[in-house]
């Protein structure tokens, strides 16, 4: 197969970054999207050209890394899936096809297609745990948790944390990636103490942060690879006002550090 | 004088660890926060270290080369991870998952540290649910059972296809709380390029900053290195894109031994290769044994007919079919370990049983389980895996059976480490698949999972607290001291040598040949000529890829090229060590085939007399011949056995 690919290029976060051409010839149906740009960015290194940078790791869609905006979608046109797990079968011969970073405020674009999704990692350390240390816990079959329970739990927590929600959303909201923290855990008896504390504290990052508003569009649910539901959105909701109206008390972290 | 002192408490096996934990040295609170600790990697290993060793109030600094420390490649792990919890009530207990991990590595783990793991195997599920990990449930609400190869208990926990993710996602939770409360500092996108050493102890590394080249240097009374295995040695494999040795074999020229680097898993379960552009190998979780069979056509004239399309897989009669596990191994059907079902599935397409385009796959089959469980319980069980089949091969597994080969996936070897998990360089500890320490020749399905948070959750924080105790009185380190001044200009050096080959070749180029080598001869089946012609084919690619290399961009900004060569040109070092080891052992044993000694039924011969031991290979300068130290291994509470799964 023959492609076009109009491929954001910006050789770091202060340069101002342009899309650049480039024809392709010969892609065999079978070959994954990352594969594909693996052959492009070996002939460019062989001409002498700079690679084109992307983020990528596990390759079979579980560790969120790969990311890109294809044709107007996270993780490009088929449903579903991440970008490392795309395949090529999925376009037409001929196709002209256009590769962009995530684009959301709260993401900067490191170089090419690479951004900076470090502020995921802050709204967790937020909040988004259960406060246990290490050692000295009951036999985990104490807790009897039902299996539906544990089934809609787990439903929330494959959330992979690649940004596809936010890099979706016309506003940029991460209320998608976060609501699926919030309910794994506010789903589990074991996360129920700090349900309220929890909700808060991530919401309250999740601003602080810049991510916009969720007026309730579905983009990111539609886009999610991982297929996460909104009505994990109304659950949240619904543990955040109940969290406010019970926001009163004080609480002394324990345990950690002295 | 022996290098190796493997520091095995004394006492009866089953009393080992506690009378370990009751007589080391601890640190009291006041002084935990004056010693720092530096781990790199934050996998189940590295995450659940840090985690547990932040919370004791140590200062520690975890460094990943991901852009978050969610993403390591445990992530990745799919069917489950095993205890000794006996919720089953099927016979399991600690010594069963010892005797069944020691059995599966073929008798080359050592006893003590197999029991340990086997003993706290249990906490981990305890710590993992505590943390919010949905494992699987059963509708009472207790929770729910797997059987895994190489047992004949349900000892196997796990959260749908993606136990590998929930487990890593529980570390790095209690990770994020770990750096909420300022105990644990966060270095993602750095990469560790040596480890520093002053007056013989690991104090420090030196990392180089992904995104803006900067060379960094970092101290710390004690360093754990939890960087994950080296199956990307063979360029093609299971493991993430980014996995590399580079930091254990920086640590290994720095004078940490090298145990039995050629103890590799190759995974039975795997999407067969399908292309030359083909950039890594997918994993099929060995979980779908439970309920897939594996065979191929019994007539050659079938495998032609499959191959040419004249005929589908469920024409063929049952009659016509090898399901050649079950056929060899009645006992254990199609769950014996993975190295038994890996090399059963080379012999078939070697035979020219194998099918598919290539000739290298064999079939794994549902029908029987759909009929008779039903569609919907498979979907449950195995959704997921099913999904990712379907997308990679663009067929439906739930129609047709799925095609699987071998492939890549593990390195039982790893840096040699005592009881303690420290290596033959006092600071220097090392946990998880970076290790060689507990799963022998070979590894069982579900026990990396266990080995990593074990190492991590219950290990390291008792045995660093020994390491430490008498480090109470060294204060902070300086990074301007001479010894970090030395390794920083060698990393620089390193990396200005290779820009300026200014070659005509990628570095993919080199990676590829490397693969193809190893693959060839140091792969599932391995023999004398062979091995000799790896070392002088991979030597040769050394050579050409330190003349011919090409590097485009800078080295002061963010180079996916750069990273791969000095990657690879680690790679290329520890190739030629892993076929020195596997020239060494005369001998077959788990993973390590040696074509010459076999049964005449093709099983592995192993032989007990010579090589009852671990090979801890010794840097001895570069192109010197390493110098090989051996760990003898004992078996006082175990009957050494033929393996036997008939
Ligand atoms: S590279 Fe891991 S999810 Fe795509």
């Amino acid at each position: 197969m023959n492609f076009t690919l109009k491929i954001w290029r910006q050789k770091n976060a202060k340069a101002k970054g342009k899309f650049v051409t480039y024809k392709l010839n010969d892609i065999s149906s079978n070959c994954s999207f990352l594969e594909m740009l693996d052959i492009l960015n070996e002939q460019l290194v062989l001409k002498g050209d700079e690679p084109v940078a992307f983020d990528h790791d596990c390759r079979e869609g579980i560790c969120g890394t790969c990311s890109l905006y294809i044709n107007g979608h996270p993780h490009g046109p088929d449903t579903a899936v991440t970008t490392c797990q795309l395949h090529m079968r999925k376009f037409r011969d001929g196709d002209t096809i256009v590769v962009e970073p995530w684009r959301a405020k709260p993401f900067p674009v490191i170089k090419d297609l690479i951004v900076n999704r470090n502020a995921f990692d802050q709204i967790i350390q937020a909040g988004g745990f259960i406060s246990v240390n290490t050692g000295g816990i009951p036999d985990a079959n104490a807790i009897l948790i039902p299996k539906e329970d544990a089934d809609y739990s787990m439903d929330a927590a494959a959330c992979i944390g690649c940004g596809a929600c936010v890099a979706a959303c016309k506003n940029a909201s991460a209320m998608l990636f976060v609501a699926a923290k919030v309910s794994h855990l506010a789903l589990l008896p074991q996360g129920k103490a700090e349900a309220s504390d929890r909700v808060q504290a991530m919401v309250r990052k999740m601003d602080e942060l810049g991510f916009g508003n969720c007026t309730n569009t579905g983009a990111c649910e539609a886009e999610c690879p991982k297929q996460i539901s909104i009505t994990n959105i109304a659950r949240m909701n619904r543990e955040f006002l109940g969290a406010k109206v019970g926001s009163q008390k004080k609480r002394v972290s324990s345990g950690g550090g002295f | 004088m022996n290098k190796l002192n493997s520091k095995i408490p004394e006492g009866p096996l089953a009393q080992k660890w506690s009378n370990y934990k009751d007589h080391i040295n601890l640190v009291n609170p006041a002084n935990k926060r004056k010693l720092d600790i530096i781990v790199v990697g934050t996998g189940l290993a590295g995450a659940s270290a840090a985690a547990s060793l932040g919370a004791l109030g140590f200062k520690v600094k975890a460094f990943c080369y991901q852009d978050s420390s969610r993403r390591a490649h445990s992530i990745a792990a799919q069917g489950g991870i095993n205890a000794s919890k006996n919720y089953q009530n099927d016979g399991d207990s600690v010594y069963r998952l010892f005797y069944d991990t020691i059995k599966g590595g073929d008798y080359r783990a050592r006893e003590a540290n197999v029991y340990r793991l086997a003993e706290v195997s249990g906490n981990i599920i305890d710590q993992s649910v505590a943390l919010g990990v949905p494992f699987a449930r059963e509708y009472g609400g207790l929770l729910d059972n797997r059987s895994f190869g190489g047992a004949q208990v349900s000892r196997t926990f796990y959260a749908r296809g993606q136990t590998g993710q929930q487990l890593l996602l529980g570390a790095y939770s209690a990770l994020s709380r770990q750096v909420k409360l300022g105990n644990v500092e966060l270095f993602e996108r750095h990469e560790m390029l040596d480890v520093v050493l002053v007056e013989g102890r690991a104090r420090g590394i030196i990392a180089r900053n992904l995104v803006d080249g900067n060379i960094e240097r970092y101290s710390a009374h004690a360093v754990i290195l939890a960087t994950g295995g080296y199956g990307n040695v063979f360029f093609l494999s299971t493991n993430a894109m980014g996995s590399n040795t580079t930091a254990i074999w920086k640590a290994f020229k720095r004078g940490a031994l090298f145990g039995n680097p050629c103890f590799t898993q190759i995974h039975p379960t795997c999407i067969p290769v399908h292309g030359d552009y083909q950039s890594k190998l997918t994993l099929m979780s060995e979980s779908l044994r439970n309920d897939g069979r594996i065979w191929v056509p019994k007539r050659k004239e079938d495998v032609e007919a499959l191959r040419h399309g004249k005929m589908k897989p469920k024409d063929i009669s049952e009659e016509n079919r090898d399901y050649y596990l079950e056929r060899r191994y009645p006992a254990f059907g199609n769950l014996v370990p993975r190295d038994v079902a890996s090399r059963a599935a080379k012999e078939r397409c070697d035979a020219g049983f194998g099918v598919g385009e290539t000739g290298l796959a064999v079939f794994l089959d549902f029908a029987a389980s759909i009929k008779r469980l039903g569609k919907s319980t498979i979907e449950e069980r195995y959704g997921n895996l099913f999904q990712m089949y379907y997308k990679i091969v663009n067929e439906d597994p739930y129609e047709n059976p799925m095609m699987i080969y071998p492939a890549v996936h593990y390195t039982m070897g790893g840096l040699w480490v005592d009881y303690e998990l420290q290596s033959t360089i006092p600071g220097l500890f090392v946990a998880g698949e970076a290790n060689f320490s507990d799963h022998g020749a070979n590894r069982l399905g579900a026990s990396a999972l266990m080995q990593g948070l074990a190492d991590g959750y219950f290990v390291l924080p008792y045995t660093m607290q020994n390491y430490l105790a008498d480090q109470i009185n060294v204060p902070r380190f300086k990074t301007d001291l001479p010894e970090f001044d030395a390794a920083e200009s060698a990393v620089n050096a390193q990396i200005q040598k290779l820009m300026n080959i200014k070659g005509n070749k990628t570095a993919d180029h080199f990676h590829k040949q490397l693969g193809k080598i190893m693959w060839e001869y140091v792969g599932m089946g391995r023999n004398k000529a062979g091995l000799e012609k790896a070392v002088e084919q991979i030597r040769q690619v050394k050579a050409d890829f330190w003349k011919d290399l090409k590097i485009p961009g800078e080295t002061t900004e963010l180079n996916p090229e750069l990273e791969k060569a000095g990657r690879i040109a680690d790679f290329l070092e520890l190739g030629e060590l892993m076929a020195m080891d596997a020239l060494n052992r005369e001998e077959s044993c788990g993973g390590h085939f040696r074509e010459e000694y076999q049964t005449p039924e093709g099983e592995a011969m192993r032989n007990d007399e010579k090589y009852m031991y671990v090979a801890a290979w010794e840097f001895k300068g570069e192109n010197s011949v390493p110098e090989m130290h051996k760990e003898a291994l004992k078996y006082e509470s175990i009957e050494v056995k033929q393996r036997n799964y008939k």
